[in-house]
């Protein structure tokens, strides 16, 4: 091994204290299926003499078998991985391969060329700092070629080196190399990429990929692995904006409290000011803890565990940042979106959004264009298919603290998540703020009118007095269930029962609020949550007139429940689970909801496209498949007069 | 002055400490599965370090076949007490009753009982839903496409075809009932990164690892420990001592040891420098078939 030499020199002591300081490369190889990827992959660690001599020895027994180069070695198959991929004789994922000279450790991220398998390389570009791009001498610039570039500038890497390959096939030619470097040049220029490099080589004959060779005497730059070792990457690194998304909370005893995580990006030292988000409380840095120590100081990307100065209210999925210079807070952003799954994407469905260490419930509202990564024009489009590209606009359950991802890899990157099925259908990028700032822009304004109005000063009568005028105790019963789970049927029981003895209530079911007051509102995602949202805002005023309010709303997810239940304040709140199996709600379906959803007719239905969260602890569980609806409404009275709610 | 530059070991070890808590924050029962080699040492400092100054959060968890070289139960054991470990050992019971071994049942049926079905056991006994294992990528060809984060589904099986795409380091750790992940923190890791990271941290290693005069035969072109009593003798087959060291730990009679004189770290890592022969070399499992491995890890092997 190369290794030897360098031992020779320096002593094992020394070697060990030199090796100790390298660096790290990470980069991607991509090209069509036979560009040659393989082959100069293998070249590439044959010649740094990198291989052992029993894989050796295996390859060339695989050589003989499935090689494509007859009598010599198939270096290709040095790096080709599964069994049935090799025969087949191609690559299909992404491989990942470690080899390391003495300035740099290596790791190669070998993706595929395959139409269908974008997804693979946006995979192993996101962690990339630099793409190397193969070109067969012969065919010129290529879609394929396009494609990967676009693909690689997007997921942010900011370093390319256009590597012609089969230069022996052209007879080393400069003219045609020259050919190549316009033709991609005048492609390139439309990429926000900054460094781009190109060289001319062979892999198959081994020229300018390690060493220099004598075939191409006007090429005057490096070889490639010359160009790998010394291209500096180092100040691509934010190390401006501290971000340090907290990823899990250490409490060993009463007094130690500790926040661990990664650091983003940005620096942070003892005693910097720091501001979590989202609640927005500020504290200091009190210390920085490791494993082996304190230290003072810590940056991008160390994993480090931070104390802080003051209790403060952190957990995961919180961030912390610094206060002068804290990223927006933002509900709704738009997004360049790499679509990863069979599943098409469904505007308006939910789904999970991952970014950083937190997770919340998001809807795509709108499609904005997809981008044809052939020729890179936008086209109009309503969905999103495996493999496409295209820009989104999301609207979140939850705020986050998002940057551009331009600006930060780490907060302004996220993976879509199937609520069903778990699985990652899709890698996002953040590509605006704007959009979303005035989002918040909008409802800060619209909270601040709130503040504005002084209900207390003008009010003579009270709640409680209302409730006490009208002789009840009111109270909210939210009820939550598959749809045809008899929700209604309750509530409406449960009005009559009310009504005949005096005691003034409301019920509000999809039905009456979409029929005026939510007129506006879909069954997107996004819009099912105002919907509850809204009803949870009536019934607390309601409560404050001193009536009660039945609610009978699907209302599928936990927190979404958990909010309303904020809204009207806990102590009038009682959460009532209408509990059937779904076949049996799907077996009641009268009005062909289920049906239709069956039939690919409507979406985001829930408990057949989107998922129901049933309560954990409801205060009353009813279960509408074995009791009848009259036991049922008993119990529901029961549990009021329990609570001495009603007489 | 500060270059805000870590080295590459620096780098591996603040990633590797990422995936641990995010594993421990998002999964309700995560194992770590300890093998007392030399990469799962480096993975339980990692654990150490990545919830320092608290306790590892989980289990740690040993499959032992029963045909493990003696030293590494001893170190084992040593370890576990030192580092106050929450430790479990898990055999399996069905394949002890039936005398499992690798002499009369074949390197392939005993590896398969005791190691694959073992585990397997093992995870369903502790509902655990996550399980750490210390895997390269760069062990073998095939590991060279796992994930970090290696999706299973109830059956403990792993369907090249169906791994979820892996971006930055946002890991999809959600899992239905029965369905669990495999995690390799050291993905990334080479066997060189390792050796240098056990000579950095100073970590203890099993002995074995070291050169000593140990009594060994000849066997299917490697040197095979004569550890205990069990250790059947084929015909003409005469325990000699030879100076050996081992690169990779396992079963003893399945593991080979090579001639070596290396009887300190950094000898050790200027052997492997200087040599011409990848580790998995003295593992015979590997070697029955090419892709031998993919089989196992479709099975539900580590």
């Amino acid at each position: 091994m190369s290794y030897a030499r360098q031992i020779d020199e320096l002593g094992i002591e020394g070697y060990l204290a030199r090796y100790g300081r390298r660096e790290m490369l990470r980069f991607l190889t991509c090209g069509s299926v036979d560009d040659g990827k393989s082959t100069l992959i293998g070249r590439m660690l044959y010649d740094s003499q990198q291989v052992y001599d029993d894989v050796l020895a295996a390859t060339k027994k695989a050589s003989a078998r499935f090689g494509t180069t007859g009598e010599e070695l198939d270096l290709a198959l040095l790096t080709d991985g599964l069994q049935a991929e090799r025969e087949q004789g191609i690559t299909i994922d992404v491989a990942y391969r470690y080899f390391a000279t003495d300035r740099r450790k290596f790791i190669i991220a070998d993706t595929p060329g395959h139409v269908q398998y974008t997804r693979n390389m946006a995979t192993g570009a996101s962690t990339c700092d630099l793409a190397v791009i193969l070109i067969d001498a012969r065919h010129g610039v290529l879609e394929q070629t396009r494609r990967h570039s676009f693909i690689c500038a997007l997921l942010g890497i900011q370093h390319f080196v256009i590597a012609v390959n089969k230069m022996d096939l052209v007879g080393w030619s400069e003219q045609r190399f020259q050919e190549i470097r316009d033709a991609y040049s005048d492609f390139a220029a439309r990429l926000q990429v900054r460094d781009i490099h190109f060289i001319p080589l062979s892999a198959l004959k081994g020229e300018n990929v390690v060493f220099r060779g004598a075939s191409m005497p006007w090429f005057q730059g490096a070889p490639l692995l010359q160009h790998l070792e010394s291209v500096h990457v180092a100040s691509d690194r934010n190390l401006v904006d501290l971000r340090f998304p907290v990823q899990h909370v250490l409490r060993p005893n009463l007094d130690f409290r500790g926040y661990a995580g990664t650091l983003a990006s940005g620096v942070v030292r003892i005693g910097d000011p720091v501001a979590v988000l989202p609640s927005g409380k500020q504290s200091r840095v009190a210390s920085i803890v490791t494993f082996d120590g304190p230290i003072q100081q810590a940056f991008a990307p160390m994993s480090v565990v931070l104390t802080l100065a003051d209790e403060v209210d952190v957990s995961r999925g919180d961030m912390l940042v610094a206060p002068n210079n804290a990223p927006p807070l933002v509900n709704g952003f738009e997004a360049m979106v790499v679509w990863f799954s069979e599943q098409p994407l469904q505007p308006g469905k939910q789904y999970l959004v991952k970014h950083t260490t937190q997770q919340t419930p998001a809807v795509v509202t709108d499609v904005r264009y997809r981008i044809n990564v052939g020729n890179l024009h936008r086209e109009p489009a309503g969905t999103l298919h495996m493999n496409e590209v295209g820009r989104l606009r999301l609207e979140c359950a939850r705020p986050l603290a998002a940057d551009a991802y331009a600006q930060n890899r780490a907060t302004g990157s996220f993976v879509l998540i199937d609520r069903l099925t778990n699985g990652t259908l899709a890698a996002g990028m953040i590509v605006e703020r704007k959009v979303a700032e005035d989002t918040v822009q909008r409802r800060r304004g619209s909270a601040d009118a709130g503040s504005n109005v002084r209900l207390q000063h003008r009010r003579k009568v009270t709640a409680a007095e209302r409730a006490q005028h009208l002789g009840q105790r009111p109270f909210v019963l939210w009820i939550t269930g598959l749809p045809r789970a008899g929700k209604s049927t309750i509530a409406y029981g449960l009005e009559k029962w009310l009504f005949d003895r005096h005691h003034h209530v409301q019920v509000l079911d999809g039905e009456i609020l979409r029929s005026g007051l939510n007129r506006d509102l879909g069954f997107s995602g996004a819009d099912r949550w105002e919907n509850q949202r809204r009803a949870a805002e009536i019934a607390r005023l309601n409560l404050e007139s001193g009536i009660s309010t039945v609610v009978a709303l699907v209302s599928p997810l936990a927190f979404e429940r958990r909010q309303a239940r904020e809204i009207v304040g806990g102590r009038h709140f009682f959460e009532l689970f209408c509990d059937a199996p779904l076949e049996a709600c799907e077996a009641r379906d009268e009005d062909g909801l289920y049906a239709r959803a069956r039939a690919g007719e409507l979406g985001n239905v829930t408990g057949v496209d989107a998922p129901y969260e049933p309560p954990a602890q409801p205060e009353l569980h009813l279960d509408t498949l074995h009791d009848s609806a009259a036991d049922n409404l008993q119990k529901v009275v029961a549990f009021l007069r329990e609570r001495k709610l009603v007489k | 002055m500060t270059t805000y530059a870590l080295s590459h070991l620096q780098q591996l070890e603040h990633e590797s400490i990422h995936v641990i808590r995010e594993v421990a924050a998002e999964f309700e029962r995560p194992v770590m599965l300890y093998s007392i080699g030399k990469d799962s040492g480096v993975m339980l400092r990692l654990a150490q370090k990545a919830f320092a100054p608290a306790r590892i959060p989980f289990k740690v968890l040993h499959v032992n076949t029963t045909w493990k070289f003696r030293e590494m139960i001893t170190f084992r054991d040593q370890l576990v007490k030192e580092l106050g470990l929450d430790f479990v050992e898990w055999i399996n019971q069905d394949g002890v009753r039936n005398d499992i071994n690798p002499f009369d049942h074949g390197t392939q049926r005993y590896t398969h009982i005791m190691k694959t079905e073992a585990l397997k056991q093992a995870l369903e006994a502790g509902g655990y839903d996550a399980a750490f294992g210390g895997a390269r990528r760069d062990e073998e060809k095939s590991r060279a496409k796992e994930r970090v984060f290696s999706f299973r589904d109830r059956f403990h099986q792993w369907d090249p075809k169906n791994q979820r795409p892996e971006l930055w380091n946002l890991f999809n750790c959600r899992v239905a009932k029965g369905e669990s992940i495999r995690v390799f923190p050291l993905s990334n890791w080479t066997e060189l990164d390792v050796w240098l990271y056990v000579h950095r941290e100073n970590l203890p290693v099993v002995p074995l690892y070291f050169a000593k005069h140990r009594p060994v035969v000849r066997r299917g072109g490697t040197w095979i420990m004569v550890d205990d009593e069990r250790m059947r003798l084929e015909p003409g087959e005469q325990p000699e001592t030879k100076l050996v060291r081992f690169r990779t730990l396992g079963c003893y009679p399945l593991t080979g040891a090579i001639e070596s004189g290396a009887d300190t770290l950094p000898k050790i890592i200027e052997e492997m420098l200087r040599s011409r022969d990848s580790e998995r070399q003295g593992r015979k499992i590997d070697y029955v078939e090419a892709g031998s491995m993919e089989q196992k890890k479709r099975e539900g092997y580590f």
